[in-house]
């Protein structure tokens, strides 16, 4: 088969950085391509420059699709001729329908009319395509991420698509949707549509790419043909990381001591529809030099149980009490939560995390800004000093520390939110799916820094959807569902079965 | 964490930028000054000198003082993420309870000054309140502080002029630094004062700069950061030495000086600074961090409105009457001042230094076009002309 798409050294420059340098990337006719690479290597960029959002001379290289030079000025001129790309951040107008966002831009209109039952139709249509089993009437802030990444995929079906580009489509989605969605690929290359797929769960990769262009630094160092031969997770490792990586999960032996945080008979509800609880008063507890990990399924109420606890920052009528080394203590509020000890780090980065027009000095003190100052004058060079020991022992990414986040790789943001909370020095650290979109080294990085945070004393509280990382981590694993806890395990009794188990059972129960 | 180093090393060093690129880099900063220079020159040239003669020069500070002290608030204001449309109205109001206190109740003027800026600051809160703990948009919420004041204005005047004020309280605006040893009509205190500031902006400079060589971070190429010391010292040390030759520094320049001094210490270097901008450029996540955000967007306004009482204590002053019309459109020449400036009206974004450069913009124009004859209406076009192309080449120059 021919090649659909040939990119030739291809460079991009940003002030201060070179994100690309002299890369190829060959796709062929309906293949599912992937690319991997580590955070900030420059994929997302290299997507970028494909579908015009960095126009033509904003960059150096030939772009080659079905056998002409393309020069796009503008995203639309790359979609015109079937690339589609589906960003890392999902770009869905929140209140407008599934309907309206489809056509957003091309609405199919009789003299600036809406033809409103084709659009109904035709969304029906999309939504049977990609299984997506919602009205097309549904406001888009009703559907949860795995049912969003959904539309977008329907969306880019419903103009003419010959090559779709996915960056990191399924980083916060369940194992089921992930699923889904990789299977959606497949259906989509039988019908001749090539794909470009990138991500930093190899799992998946291994599964449905034919071939795997790795990237470092800005340049292709390999591409792997996984027709010819099976290629294991290790042999990707080795390709993007530059050496072999013996283990995922750094060895710990815990020492664990008394409880720190207590929880008892937690009970939130909604903050909107009161009347809804959301959390069926639970309680649990996690103990000094403890990694406690909650498994769950997207929805089951892990991360708005972490958010009420920190300050109340969700919910409504929230009930219970809190401990902190055998005190009760106030966590009413998010600085009084922080005084007792607490950090919660976000799932929700970009909204919830950074500052994103500010640089990562900035960001790094924000939640401990007296650990920088003098009364209440700041001392930069202080402040210098804390945010470049993070880049170091995080390895985050970045021209200088004086980068604005908004132009960092999508790894290295989480980093800098990580930073911020290390910072505070909390004695229960809450994390909120951690690794979501974290290459395979720095992942390790951020488990070592786990594990030296339970070294040190402190308890650390890990919610994650990749049941794997749990498993090679916590030492204790407590099951969410609808609200409630419905298993715990100890790290010996712990396996993928068992949890999931304990899920599917406690929903029958329900039902049954 | 080793084995990483490689991929680290692959990474530009962190180069020492040339001075074209450190301009590019900075070119709003600069830009701004530059725009600010060029405009003076260009009216000093087209009024055949008048701009800069001692007598227009006072007048120039005199007129702007009020909105240069109002922007500093309203830039705290809009980095936070919000607007202030009631200024005018609240320099009206204050100026007006000034006149009612002091010509006709009688009051003496120092607890009547303080009691006039407890009202502006009371006036701030009220409207704060709503903003922050209510999440009542500010443009509403200013919007209908704009009209309850002008209003509470007009009822409190019964729609007369009311005047004159004490001798002592027209020295807020029409005093001048007393003159201990006068030379030859040369206002020596004063000059020694201008002096004395250019050589403590030049020392705070040069201690800054030894800091960031000190952890290698300075990136300002030593040529820039001289002729930049030696521009501004010359300016300031010009403008005194020109003031000097008239009646000396007038009290209320002195008062700005020092409030900017103090905001643009309070925006860079304190804690209460970086969590305004913090929380202008993402509520959430500041909230997230632990800030709280509602008091802070509350006191946002109380400080705006301290300061709009200042202002309405200081033009009540250079009038010497308080008239139902005072204030009039203030707001107007203080949110374009910010906007000039370089604020972002989305919020976490701006300096004070822009603000009050962008104040000084405005305030050259009104005055050079005023001098030159041109009518109220095309003041007008020309201003709002000049708002736009300013935000223009700061949004163009983002996007290139
Ligand atoms: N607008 C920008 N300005 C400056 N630097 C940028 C900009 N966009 C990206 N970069 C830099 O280019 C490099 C590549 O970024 P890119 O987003 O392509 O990484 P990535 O491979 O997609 O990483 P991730 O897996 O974390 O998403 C990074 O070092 C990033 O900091
Ligand atoms: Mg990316």
């Amino acid at each position: 088969m021919g090649a659909i798409l040939e990119m030739r050294g291809i460079s991009k420059s940003f002030p201060g950085v070179k994100a690309l340098s002299n890369v190829n990337l060959t796709v062929e006719a309906g293949e599912i391509h992937a690319v991997v690479g580590e955070n900030g290597a420059g994929k997302s960029t290299l997507m970028k420059v494909l579908s015009g959002v960095y126009p033509h001379g904003s960059y150096e290289g030939d772009i080659v699709f079905d056998g002409e030079e393309r020069r796009f000025r503008t995203i639309a001129d790359s979609e015109k001729i079937g690339i589609i790309i589906i960003h890392q951040e999902l770009a869905l107008v929140p209140l407008l329908s599934i309907a309206e966002n489809i056509f957003l831009g091309n609405e199919p209109a009789r003299f600036g009319v809406i033809d409103r039952s084709f659009v109904f139709r035709r969304t029906q249509e999309l939504l049977r395509k990609v299984g997506l089993k919602e009205s097309p009437d549904t406001l888009i802030t009703n559907l949860g991420v795995g049912k969003q990444q959904l539309v977008e995929i329907a969306k880019a079906l419903s103009k003419e698509v010959r090559l779709l580009i996915l960056d990191e489509p399924t980083a916060s989605l369940n194992e089921t949707d992930s699923a889904a969605l990789l299977d959606l690929l497949l259906e989509f290359k039988a019908h001749g549509i090539a794909s470009i797929l990138i991500s930093h769960k190899l799992n998946e990769i291994s599964k449905v790419a034919d071939r795997i262009t790795v990237i470092r630094d800005g340049a292709t160092v390999d591409t792997l043909d996984c027709r010819a031969e099976a290629i294991s997770e290790d042999r990707i490792i080795r390709a993007m990381v530059g050496r072999p990586l013996a283990d995922r999960y750094p060895p710990r032996t815990p020492k664990i001591g008394e409880p720190i945080l207590s929880v008892r008979d937690w009970r939130v509800h909604h903050p909107i529809h009161q009347d809804r609880v959301v959390i069926k008063g639970v309680s649990f507890h996690v103990r000094r030099g403890e990694v406690l990990g909650i498994a769950g399924l997207m929805g089951a109420g892990r991360t708005e149980l972490a958010m009420s606890l920190f300050g109340k920052a969700y919910g409504k009528r929230i009930s219970g009490s809190v401990e902190m080394e055998g005190r009760p203590v106030d966590v009413s509020t998010i600085e009084k939560a922080v005084d007792a000890g607490l950090a919660y780090v976000t799932e929700d980065r970009k909204t919830l995390g950074l500052v994103l027009a500010e640089d990562i000095v900035k960001n790094v003190t924000l939640a401990n800004l007296p650990g920088v100052s003098r009364g209440t004058v700041i001392d930069d060079m202080q402040e210098l000093k804390v945010a470049n020991s993070y880049r170091q022992s995080l390895a985050i990414r970045c021209s200088s520390v004086y980068q604005q986040t908004v132009n960092l790789s999508g790894g290295n943001q989480q980093k800098v939110v990580l930073s911020k909370w290390l910072f505070s020095g909390p004695k229960v650290l809450i994390l909120d799916e951690p690794t979501r979109g974290i290459d395979v080294g720095a992942k390790y990085e951020i488990y070592s820094i786990i594990n030296k945070l339970a070294d040190d004393g402190k308890a650390v509280v890990m919610i994650s959807s990749e049941m794997p990382e749990l498993l090679g981590m916590c030492d204790r694993i407590l099951v969410m569902n609808e609200g409630a806890f419905v298993g715990e395990f100890t790290a010996a009794e712990a396996s993928q079965e068992a949890i999931m188990r304990s899920i599917m059972q406690s929903t029958m129960k329900k039902t049954g | 964490m080793d084995q990483r180093a490689p991929a680290q090393a692959l990474q530009p060093p962190p180069s020492r930028p040339s001075g074209a690129g450190f301009l590019q880099s900075n070119i709003r900063e600069y830009g701004m000054m530059l725009s600010l220079f060029v405009i003076m020159v260009l009216f000093e040239v087209l009024t055949n000198g008048t701009l800069l003669k001692p007598l227009n020069l006072t007048n120039l500070i005199l007129q702007n003082s009020y909105i240069v002290i109002m922007a500093l608030g309203m830039l705290l204001v809009i980095v936070a993420g919000h607007i202030d449309l009631s200024v005018g109205s609240v320099v009206g109001f204050v100026g007006a309870l000034a006149a009612v206190m002091m010509v006709q109740w009688d009051i003496h003027y120092v607890p009547a000054t303080i009691a006039c800026l407890a009202v502006g600051a009371l006036i701030g809160a009220a409207q704060g309140y709503w903003v922050a703990f209510f999440k009542i948009p500010s443009f509403i919420v200013t919007l209908a502080g704009m009209l309850v004041f002008k209003g509470l204005t007009l009822a409190l005047l019964a729609g007369q002029s009311v005047g004159p004020f004490p001798k002592e309280f027209q020295l807020l605006s029409s005093g001048f630094i007393p003159d201990l040893f006068s030379v030859q009509g040369l206002k020596v205190t004063s000059l020694v004062i201008g002096l004395a500031l250019a050589a403590v902006m030049v020392m705070v400079n040069v201690k800054g700069r030894a800091t960031q060589v000190k952890h290698g971070v300075e990136n300002e190429p030593f040529g820039f950061f001289v002729a930049k010391n030696a521009i501004f010292a010359g300016l300031i040390v010009y403008f005194a030495y020109l003031l000097s030759s008239y009646k000396g520094l007038p009290n209320v320049l002195i008062v700005m000086a020092l409030l900017i001094g103090l905001y643009t210490f309070v925006t860079n270097r304190t804690t209460i600074g970086r969590r305004i901008y913090a929380l202008g450029g993402n509520e959430k996540a500041a909230r997230l961090s632990g800030i709280k955000t509602e008091r802070l967007t509350f006191l946002t306004f109380v400080n705006m409105g301290l300061l709009a009482g200042l202002a309405g204590l200081i033009f009540a002053a250079r009038l010497n009457t308080a008239t139902p019309k005072a204030g009039l459109g203030f707001e107007l020449d203080v949110i374009a001042a910010c906007f000039i400036g370089g604020a972002s009206a989305s919020g976490g974004v701006g300096k004070v230094i822009g603000a009050v450069i962008g104040a000084f913009v405005m305030g050259v124009m009104n005055n050079g076009m005023s001098i030159l004859g041109v009518g109220i209406d095309y003041q007008q076009v020309i201003k709002g002309l000049v708002l736009l192309a300013a935000v223009f080449l700061d949004v163009y120059n983002k996007n290139k």
